[in-house]
């Protein structure tokens, strides 16, 4: 299993109000979890495997402390897949525009 | 601090005012008059600062001075399909030129010169959008600390592409990015995380974030005059939490646009609770929507400082909705017509212009005050990606066939772009229903009655007459 070192960049997970903790007046798909928190620093433990509990440094240098979730983690963000319903939008347009261009 | 907070939930919002009033650094009751009442200008005049100062500040850290550009093909576009001598002129503001990508970056430059100049050693800002960005960034120029919160994942642990890219934005600049699931009690961690640092509130709502949008207005004032000899016959803003309007109207009334109207437009999301784990993800579109453009329309003070200085009602003209597909379309139509791959944010007011210069003359000039940039995860084909992953059906048709989080309809033709108007009176009188229930149905004094009807933008006889119907 792979070991997030002191100083590795990391992601931890905490539980910051139990659903009986959280204001009144929510939904009641919302009241019923918790409200959760992720943030990302240094590892100030020697060595930790995701799971664990650990301590970080942010980057603000404020000490965070949380279960590990990440090490190194991704920006899983994309461009998703072309979408067919937006794919003819500007061949559409360019030939009304070449149609009009035409009668002038 | 004390040495053993009471950090329960009820705990931390006890000391609100406290912690509040230490982290912007002015004292908000100075300007209290009576009872709902408080002096909007003598806030805006005393702890604001002038125009001539912000476009100073502002040139500290390369803010503002953006690009006007006419849409000539759009204005065609329309044009095929109005009446003769109808389709006003197309113009767009390139926002997105400016550092953090967006106009949210006038915003930031304030709040941080103003951190700096207090001697904070960091701000904090409470923000999914892309202020967050332009905070991290201005406060990258000025040495500051950073930290951002936001709302980004559900209890499924699904993120809103658009905010996590915005998170990676805020890391590029250095920024710590503290990232919680769906939930109003933000604003708790926000408070928390402002008492332990000691930073300043980098609120979107401070007479700072509002000042400094205002050089917007006037910048594009005088680039039309420059351009066209003569005001814009409207400009069109992109409206949620009312700052952009608000700002942005005060720097058309500094540079004496007397007839220029101010329109807002949101992404009508009626129907989604903004407070819903269910629904976050069901939204394509984070900002500029009706979840905050009413609520905050209505009750501007619910914001994260105790009196906000963005009120949308006292600035706007007249206020339109647009639908999801609508705005990803003239998404796709920006990019391939004028050449511009922006948005999601300005194209909202984009599609709003796009119909309303259908209706207005030739001549007219109308401008959409704002770009951002775009990129992985806020572009439509990640959050299309993203919506369809959700079961929200994707489809062309009819726009006015659109259900918020139940489907996305991508018009058929330009000529099905259309806007929906909004009442402001029935906003006006949401806002009385309020006042009379903060007032427990009591009378108005004549100072309340005066500042309501400039709140209202009205006169003081129609605050009477309703306030009365609301329960007065």
């Amino acid at each position: 299993m792979e070991k997030a070192q002191t100083g590795d960049w990391v992601q931890v997970f905490k539980v910051v109000l139990k659903p009986e903790e959280r204001a009144p007046g929510l939904p009641p798909e919302t009241a019923k979890v918790p409200l959760t928190m992720k943030v990302k620093g240094f590892l100030i433990d020697q060595s930790a495997a995701v799971g664990d509990q650990v301590a970080i440094r942010t980057a603000t240098g404020r000490k965070v402390e949380g279960k590990l979730i990440g090490i190194n983690p991704a920006y899983e963000i994309d461009y998703g897949r072309p979408q067919p319903e937006l794919l003819n939008i500007g061949f559409e347009t360019r030939s009304l525009l070449s149609g009009e261009a035409d009668k002038q | 601090m004390n040495n053993n907070p009471d950090f329960s939930y009820q705990g931390v919002m006890s000391r609100k005012n406290r912690i509040m009033k230490q982290a912007v650094g002015i004292d908000y009751d100075q300007f209290e008059l009576e009872g709902i009442a408080f002096d909007y200008d003598a806030m805006m005049n005393k702890a604001g600062y002038s125009l001539e100062e912000v476009r100073k500040i502002q040139e500290e850290t390369n803010v503002g001075k953006t690009p006007l550009f006419e849409m000539h093909n759009l204005t065609k576009l329309v044009r095929l399909h109005a009446e003769p001598g109808k389709g006003a002129r197309i113009f767009i503001k390139d926002e997105a030129c400016n550092p953090s990508g967006s106009f949210k970056a006038r915003r930031a430059s304030l709040s941080c010169y103003q951190a700096q100049k207090q001697g904070y050693r960091g701000v904090i800002s409470a923000t999914s959008g892309n202020y967050g960005a332009a905070v991290a960034s201005q406060s990258a120029m000025r040495g500051l600390n950073c930290i951002v919160v936001q709302e980004l994942f559900d209890s499924q642990d699904l993120s809103q592409p658009e905010i996590m890219e915005k998170g990676r934005a805020c890391e590029a600049y250095g920024a710590e990015v503290v990232q919680l699931s769906v939930g109003p009690e933000l604003f708790y961690k926000f408070l928390i995380l402002l008492e332990e640092t000691q930073y300043f509130n980098a609120s979107l709502y401070t007479p700072f974030g509002i000042a400094g949008i205002e050089t917007l207005g006037y910048e594009l004032a005088e680039q039309v005059r420059r351009t066209v000899g003569k005001d814009p016959a409207a400009v069109l803003i992109t409206h949620a939490g009312g700052g952009n309007v608000t700002g942005t109207a005060r720097g058309l009334q500094k540079a004496g646009c007397k007839d220029t109207d101010v329109i807002g437009i949101s992404v009508d999301l009626s129907g989604l609770h903004m407070a819903s784990d269910h629904d976050f993800n069901r939204k394509s579109f984070t900002t500029g929507h009706t979840g905050f453009g009413v609520p905050f329309a209505t009750w501007p003070d619910r914001a994260d400082v105790p009196r906000n200085a963005a009120r949308s009602l006292r600035y706007l003209d007249r206020y339109y909705t647009v639908t999801q597909g609508e705005v990803f379309y003239m998404t796709e139509l920006l990019a391939q017509l004028e050449g511009l791959e922006r948005g999601p944010a300005g194209n909202t007011s984009l599609a709003g212009a796009f119909a309303l210069a259908r209706e207005m003359d030739r001549d007219d000039v109308i401008v959409v005050q704002e770009t951002e940039y775009t990129g992985a995860g806020k572009h439509p084909s990640p959050q299309l990606t993203f919506a369809r992953k959700l079961g929200i059906a994707v489809k062309r048709g009819k726009p006015e066939e659109s259900i918020p989080g139940q489907n996305i309809i991508i018009p058929e033709s330009p000529a099905q772009i259309a806007v929906k108007r909004v009442d402001l009176d029935n906003l006006k009188k949401s806002y009385l229903k309020k006042v009379a229930q903060e007032k427990g149905g009591g009378a108005l004094s004549p100072v309340e009655l005066d500042y309501l009807a400039a709140e209202l933008k009205t006169s003081t006889g129609w605050v009477e007459k309703h306030y009365g119907k609301a329960g007065g």
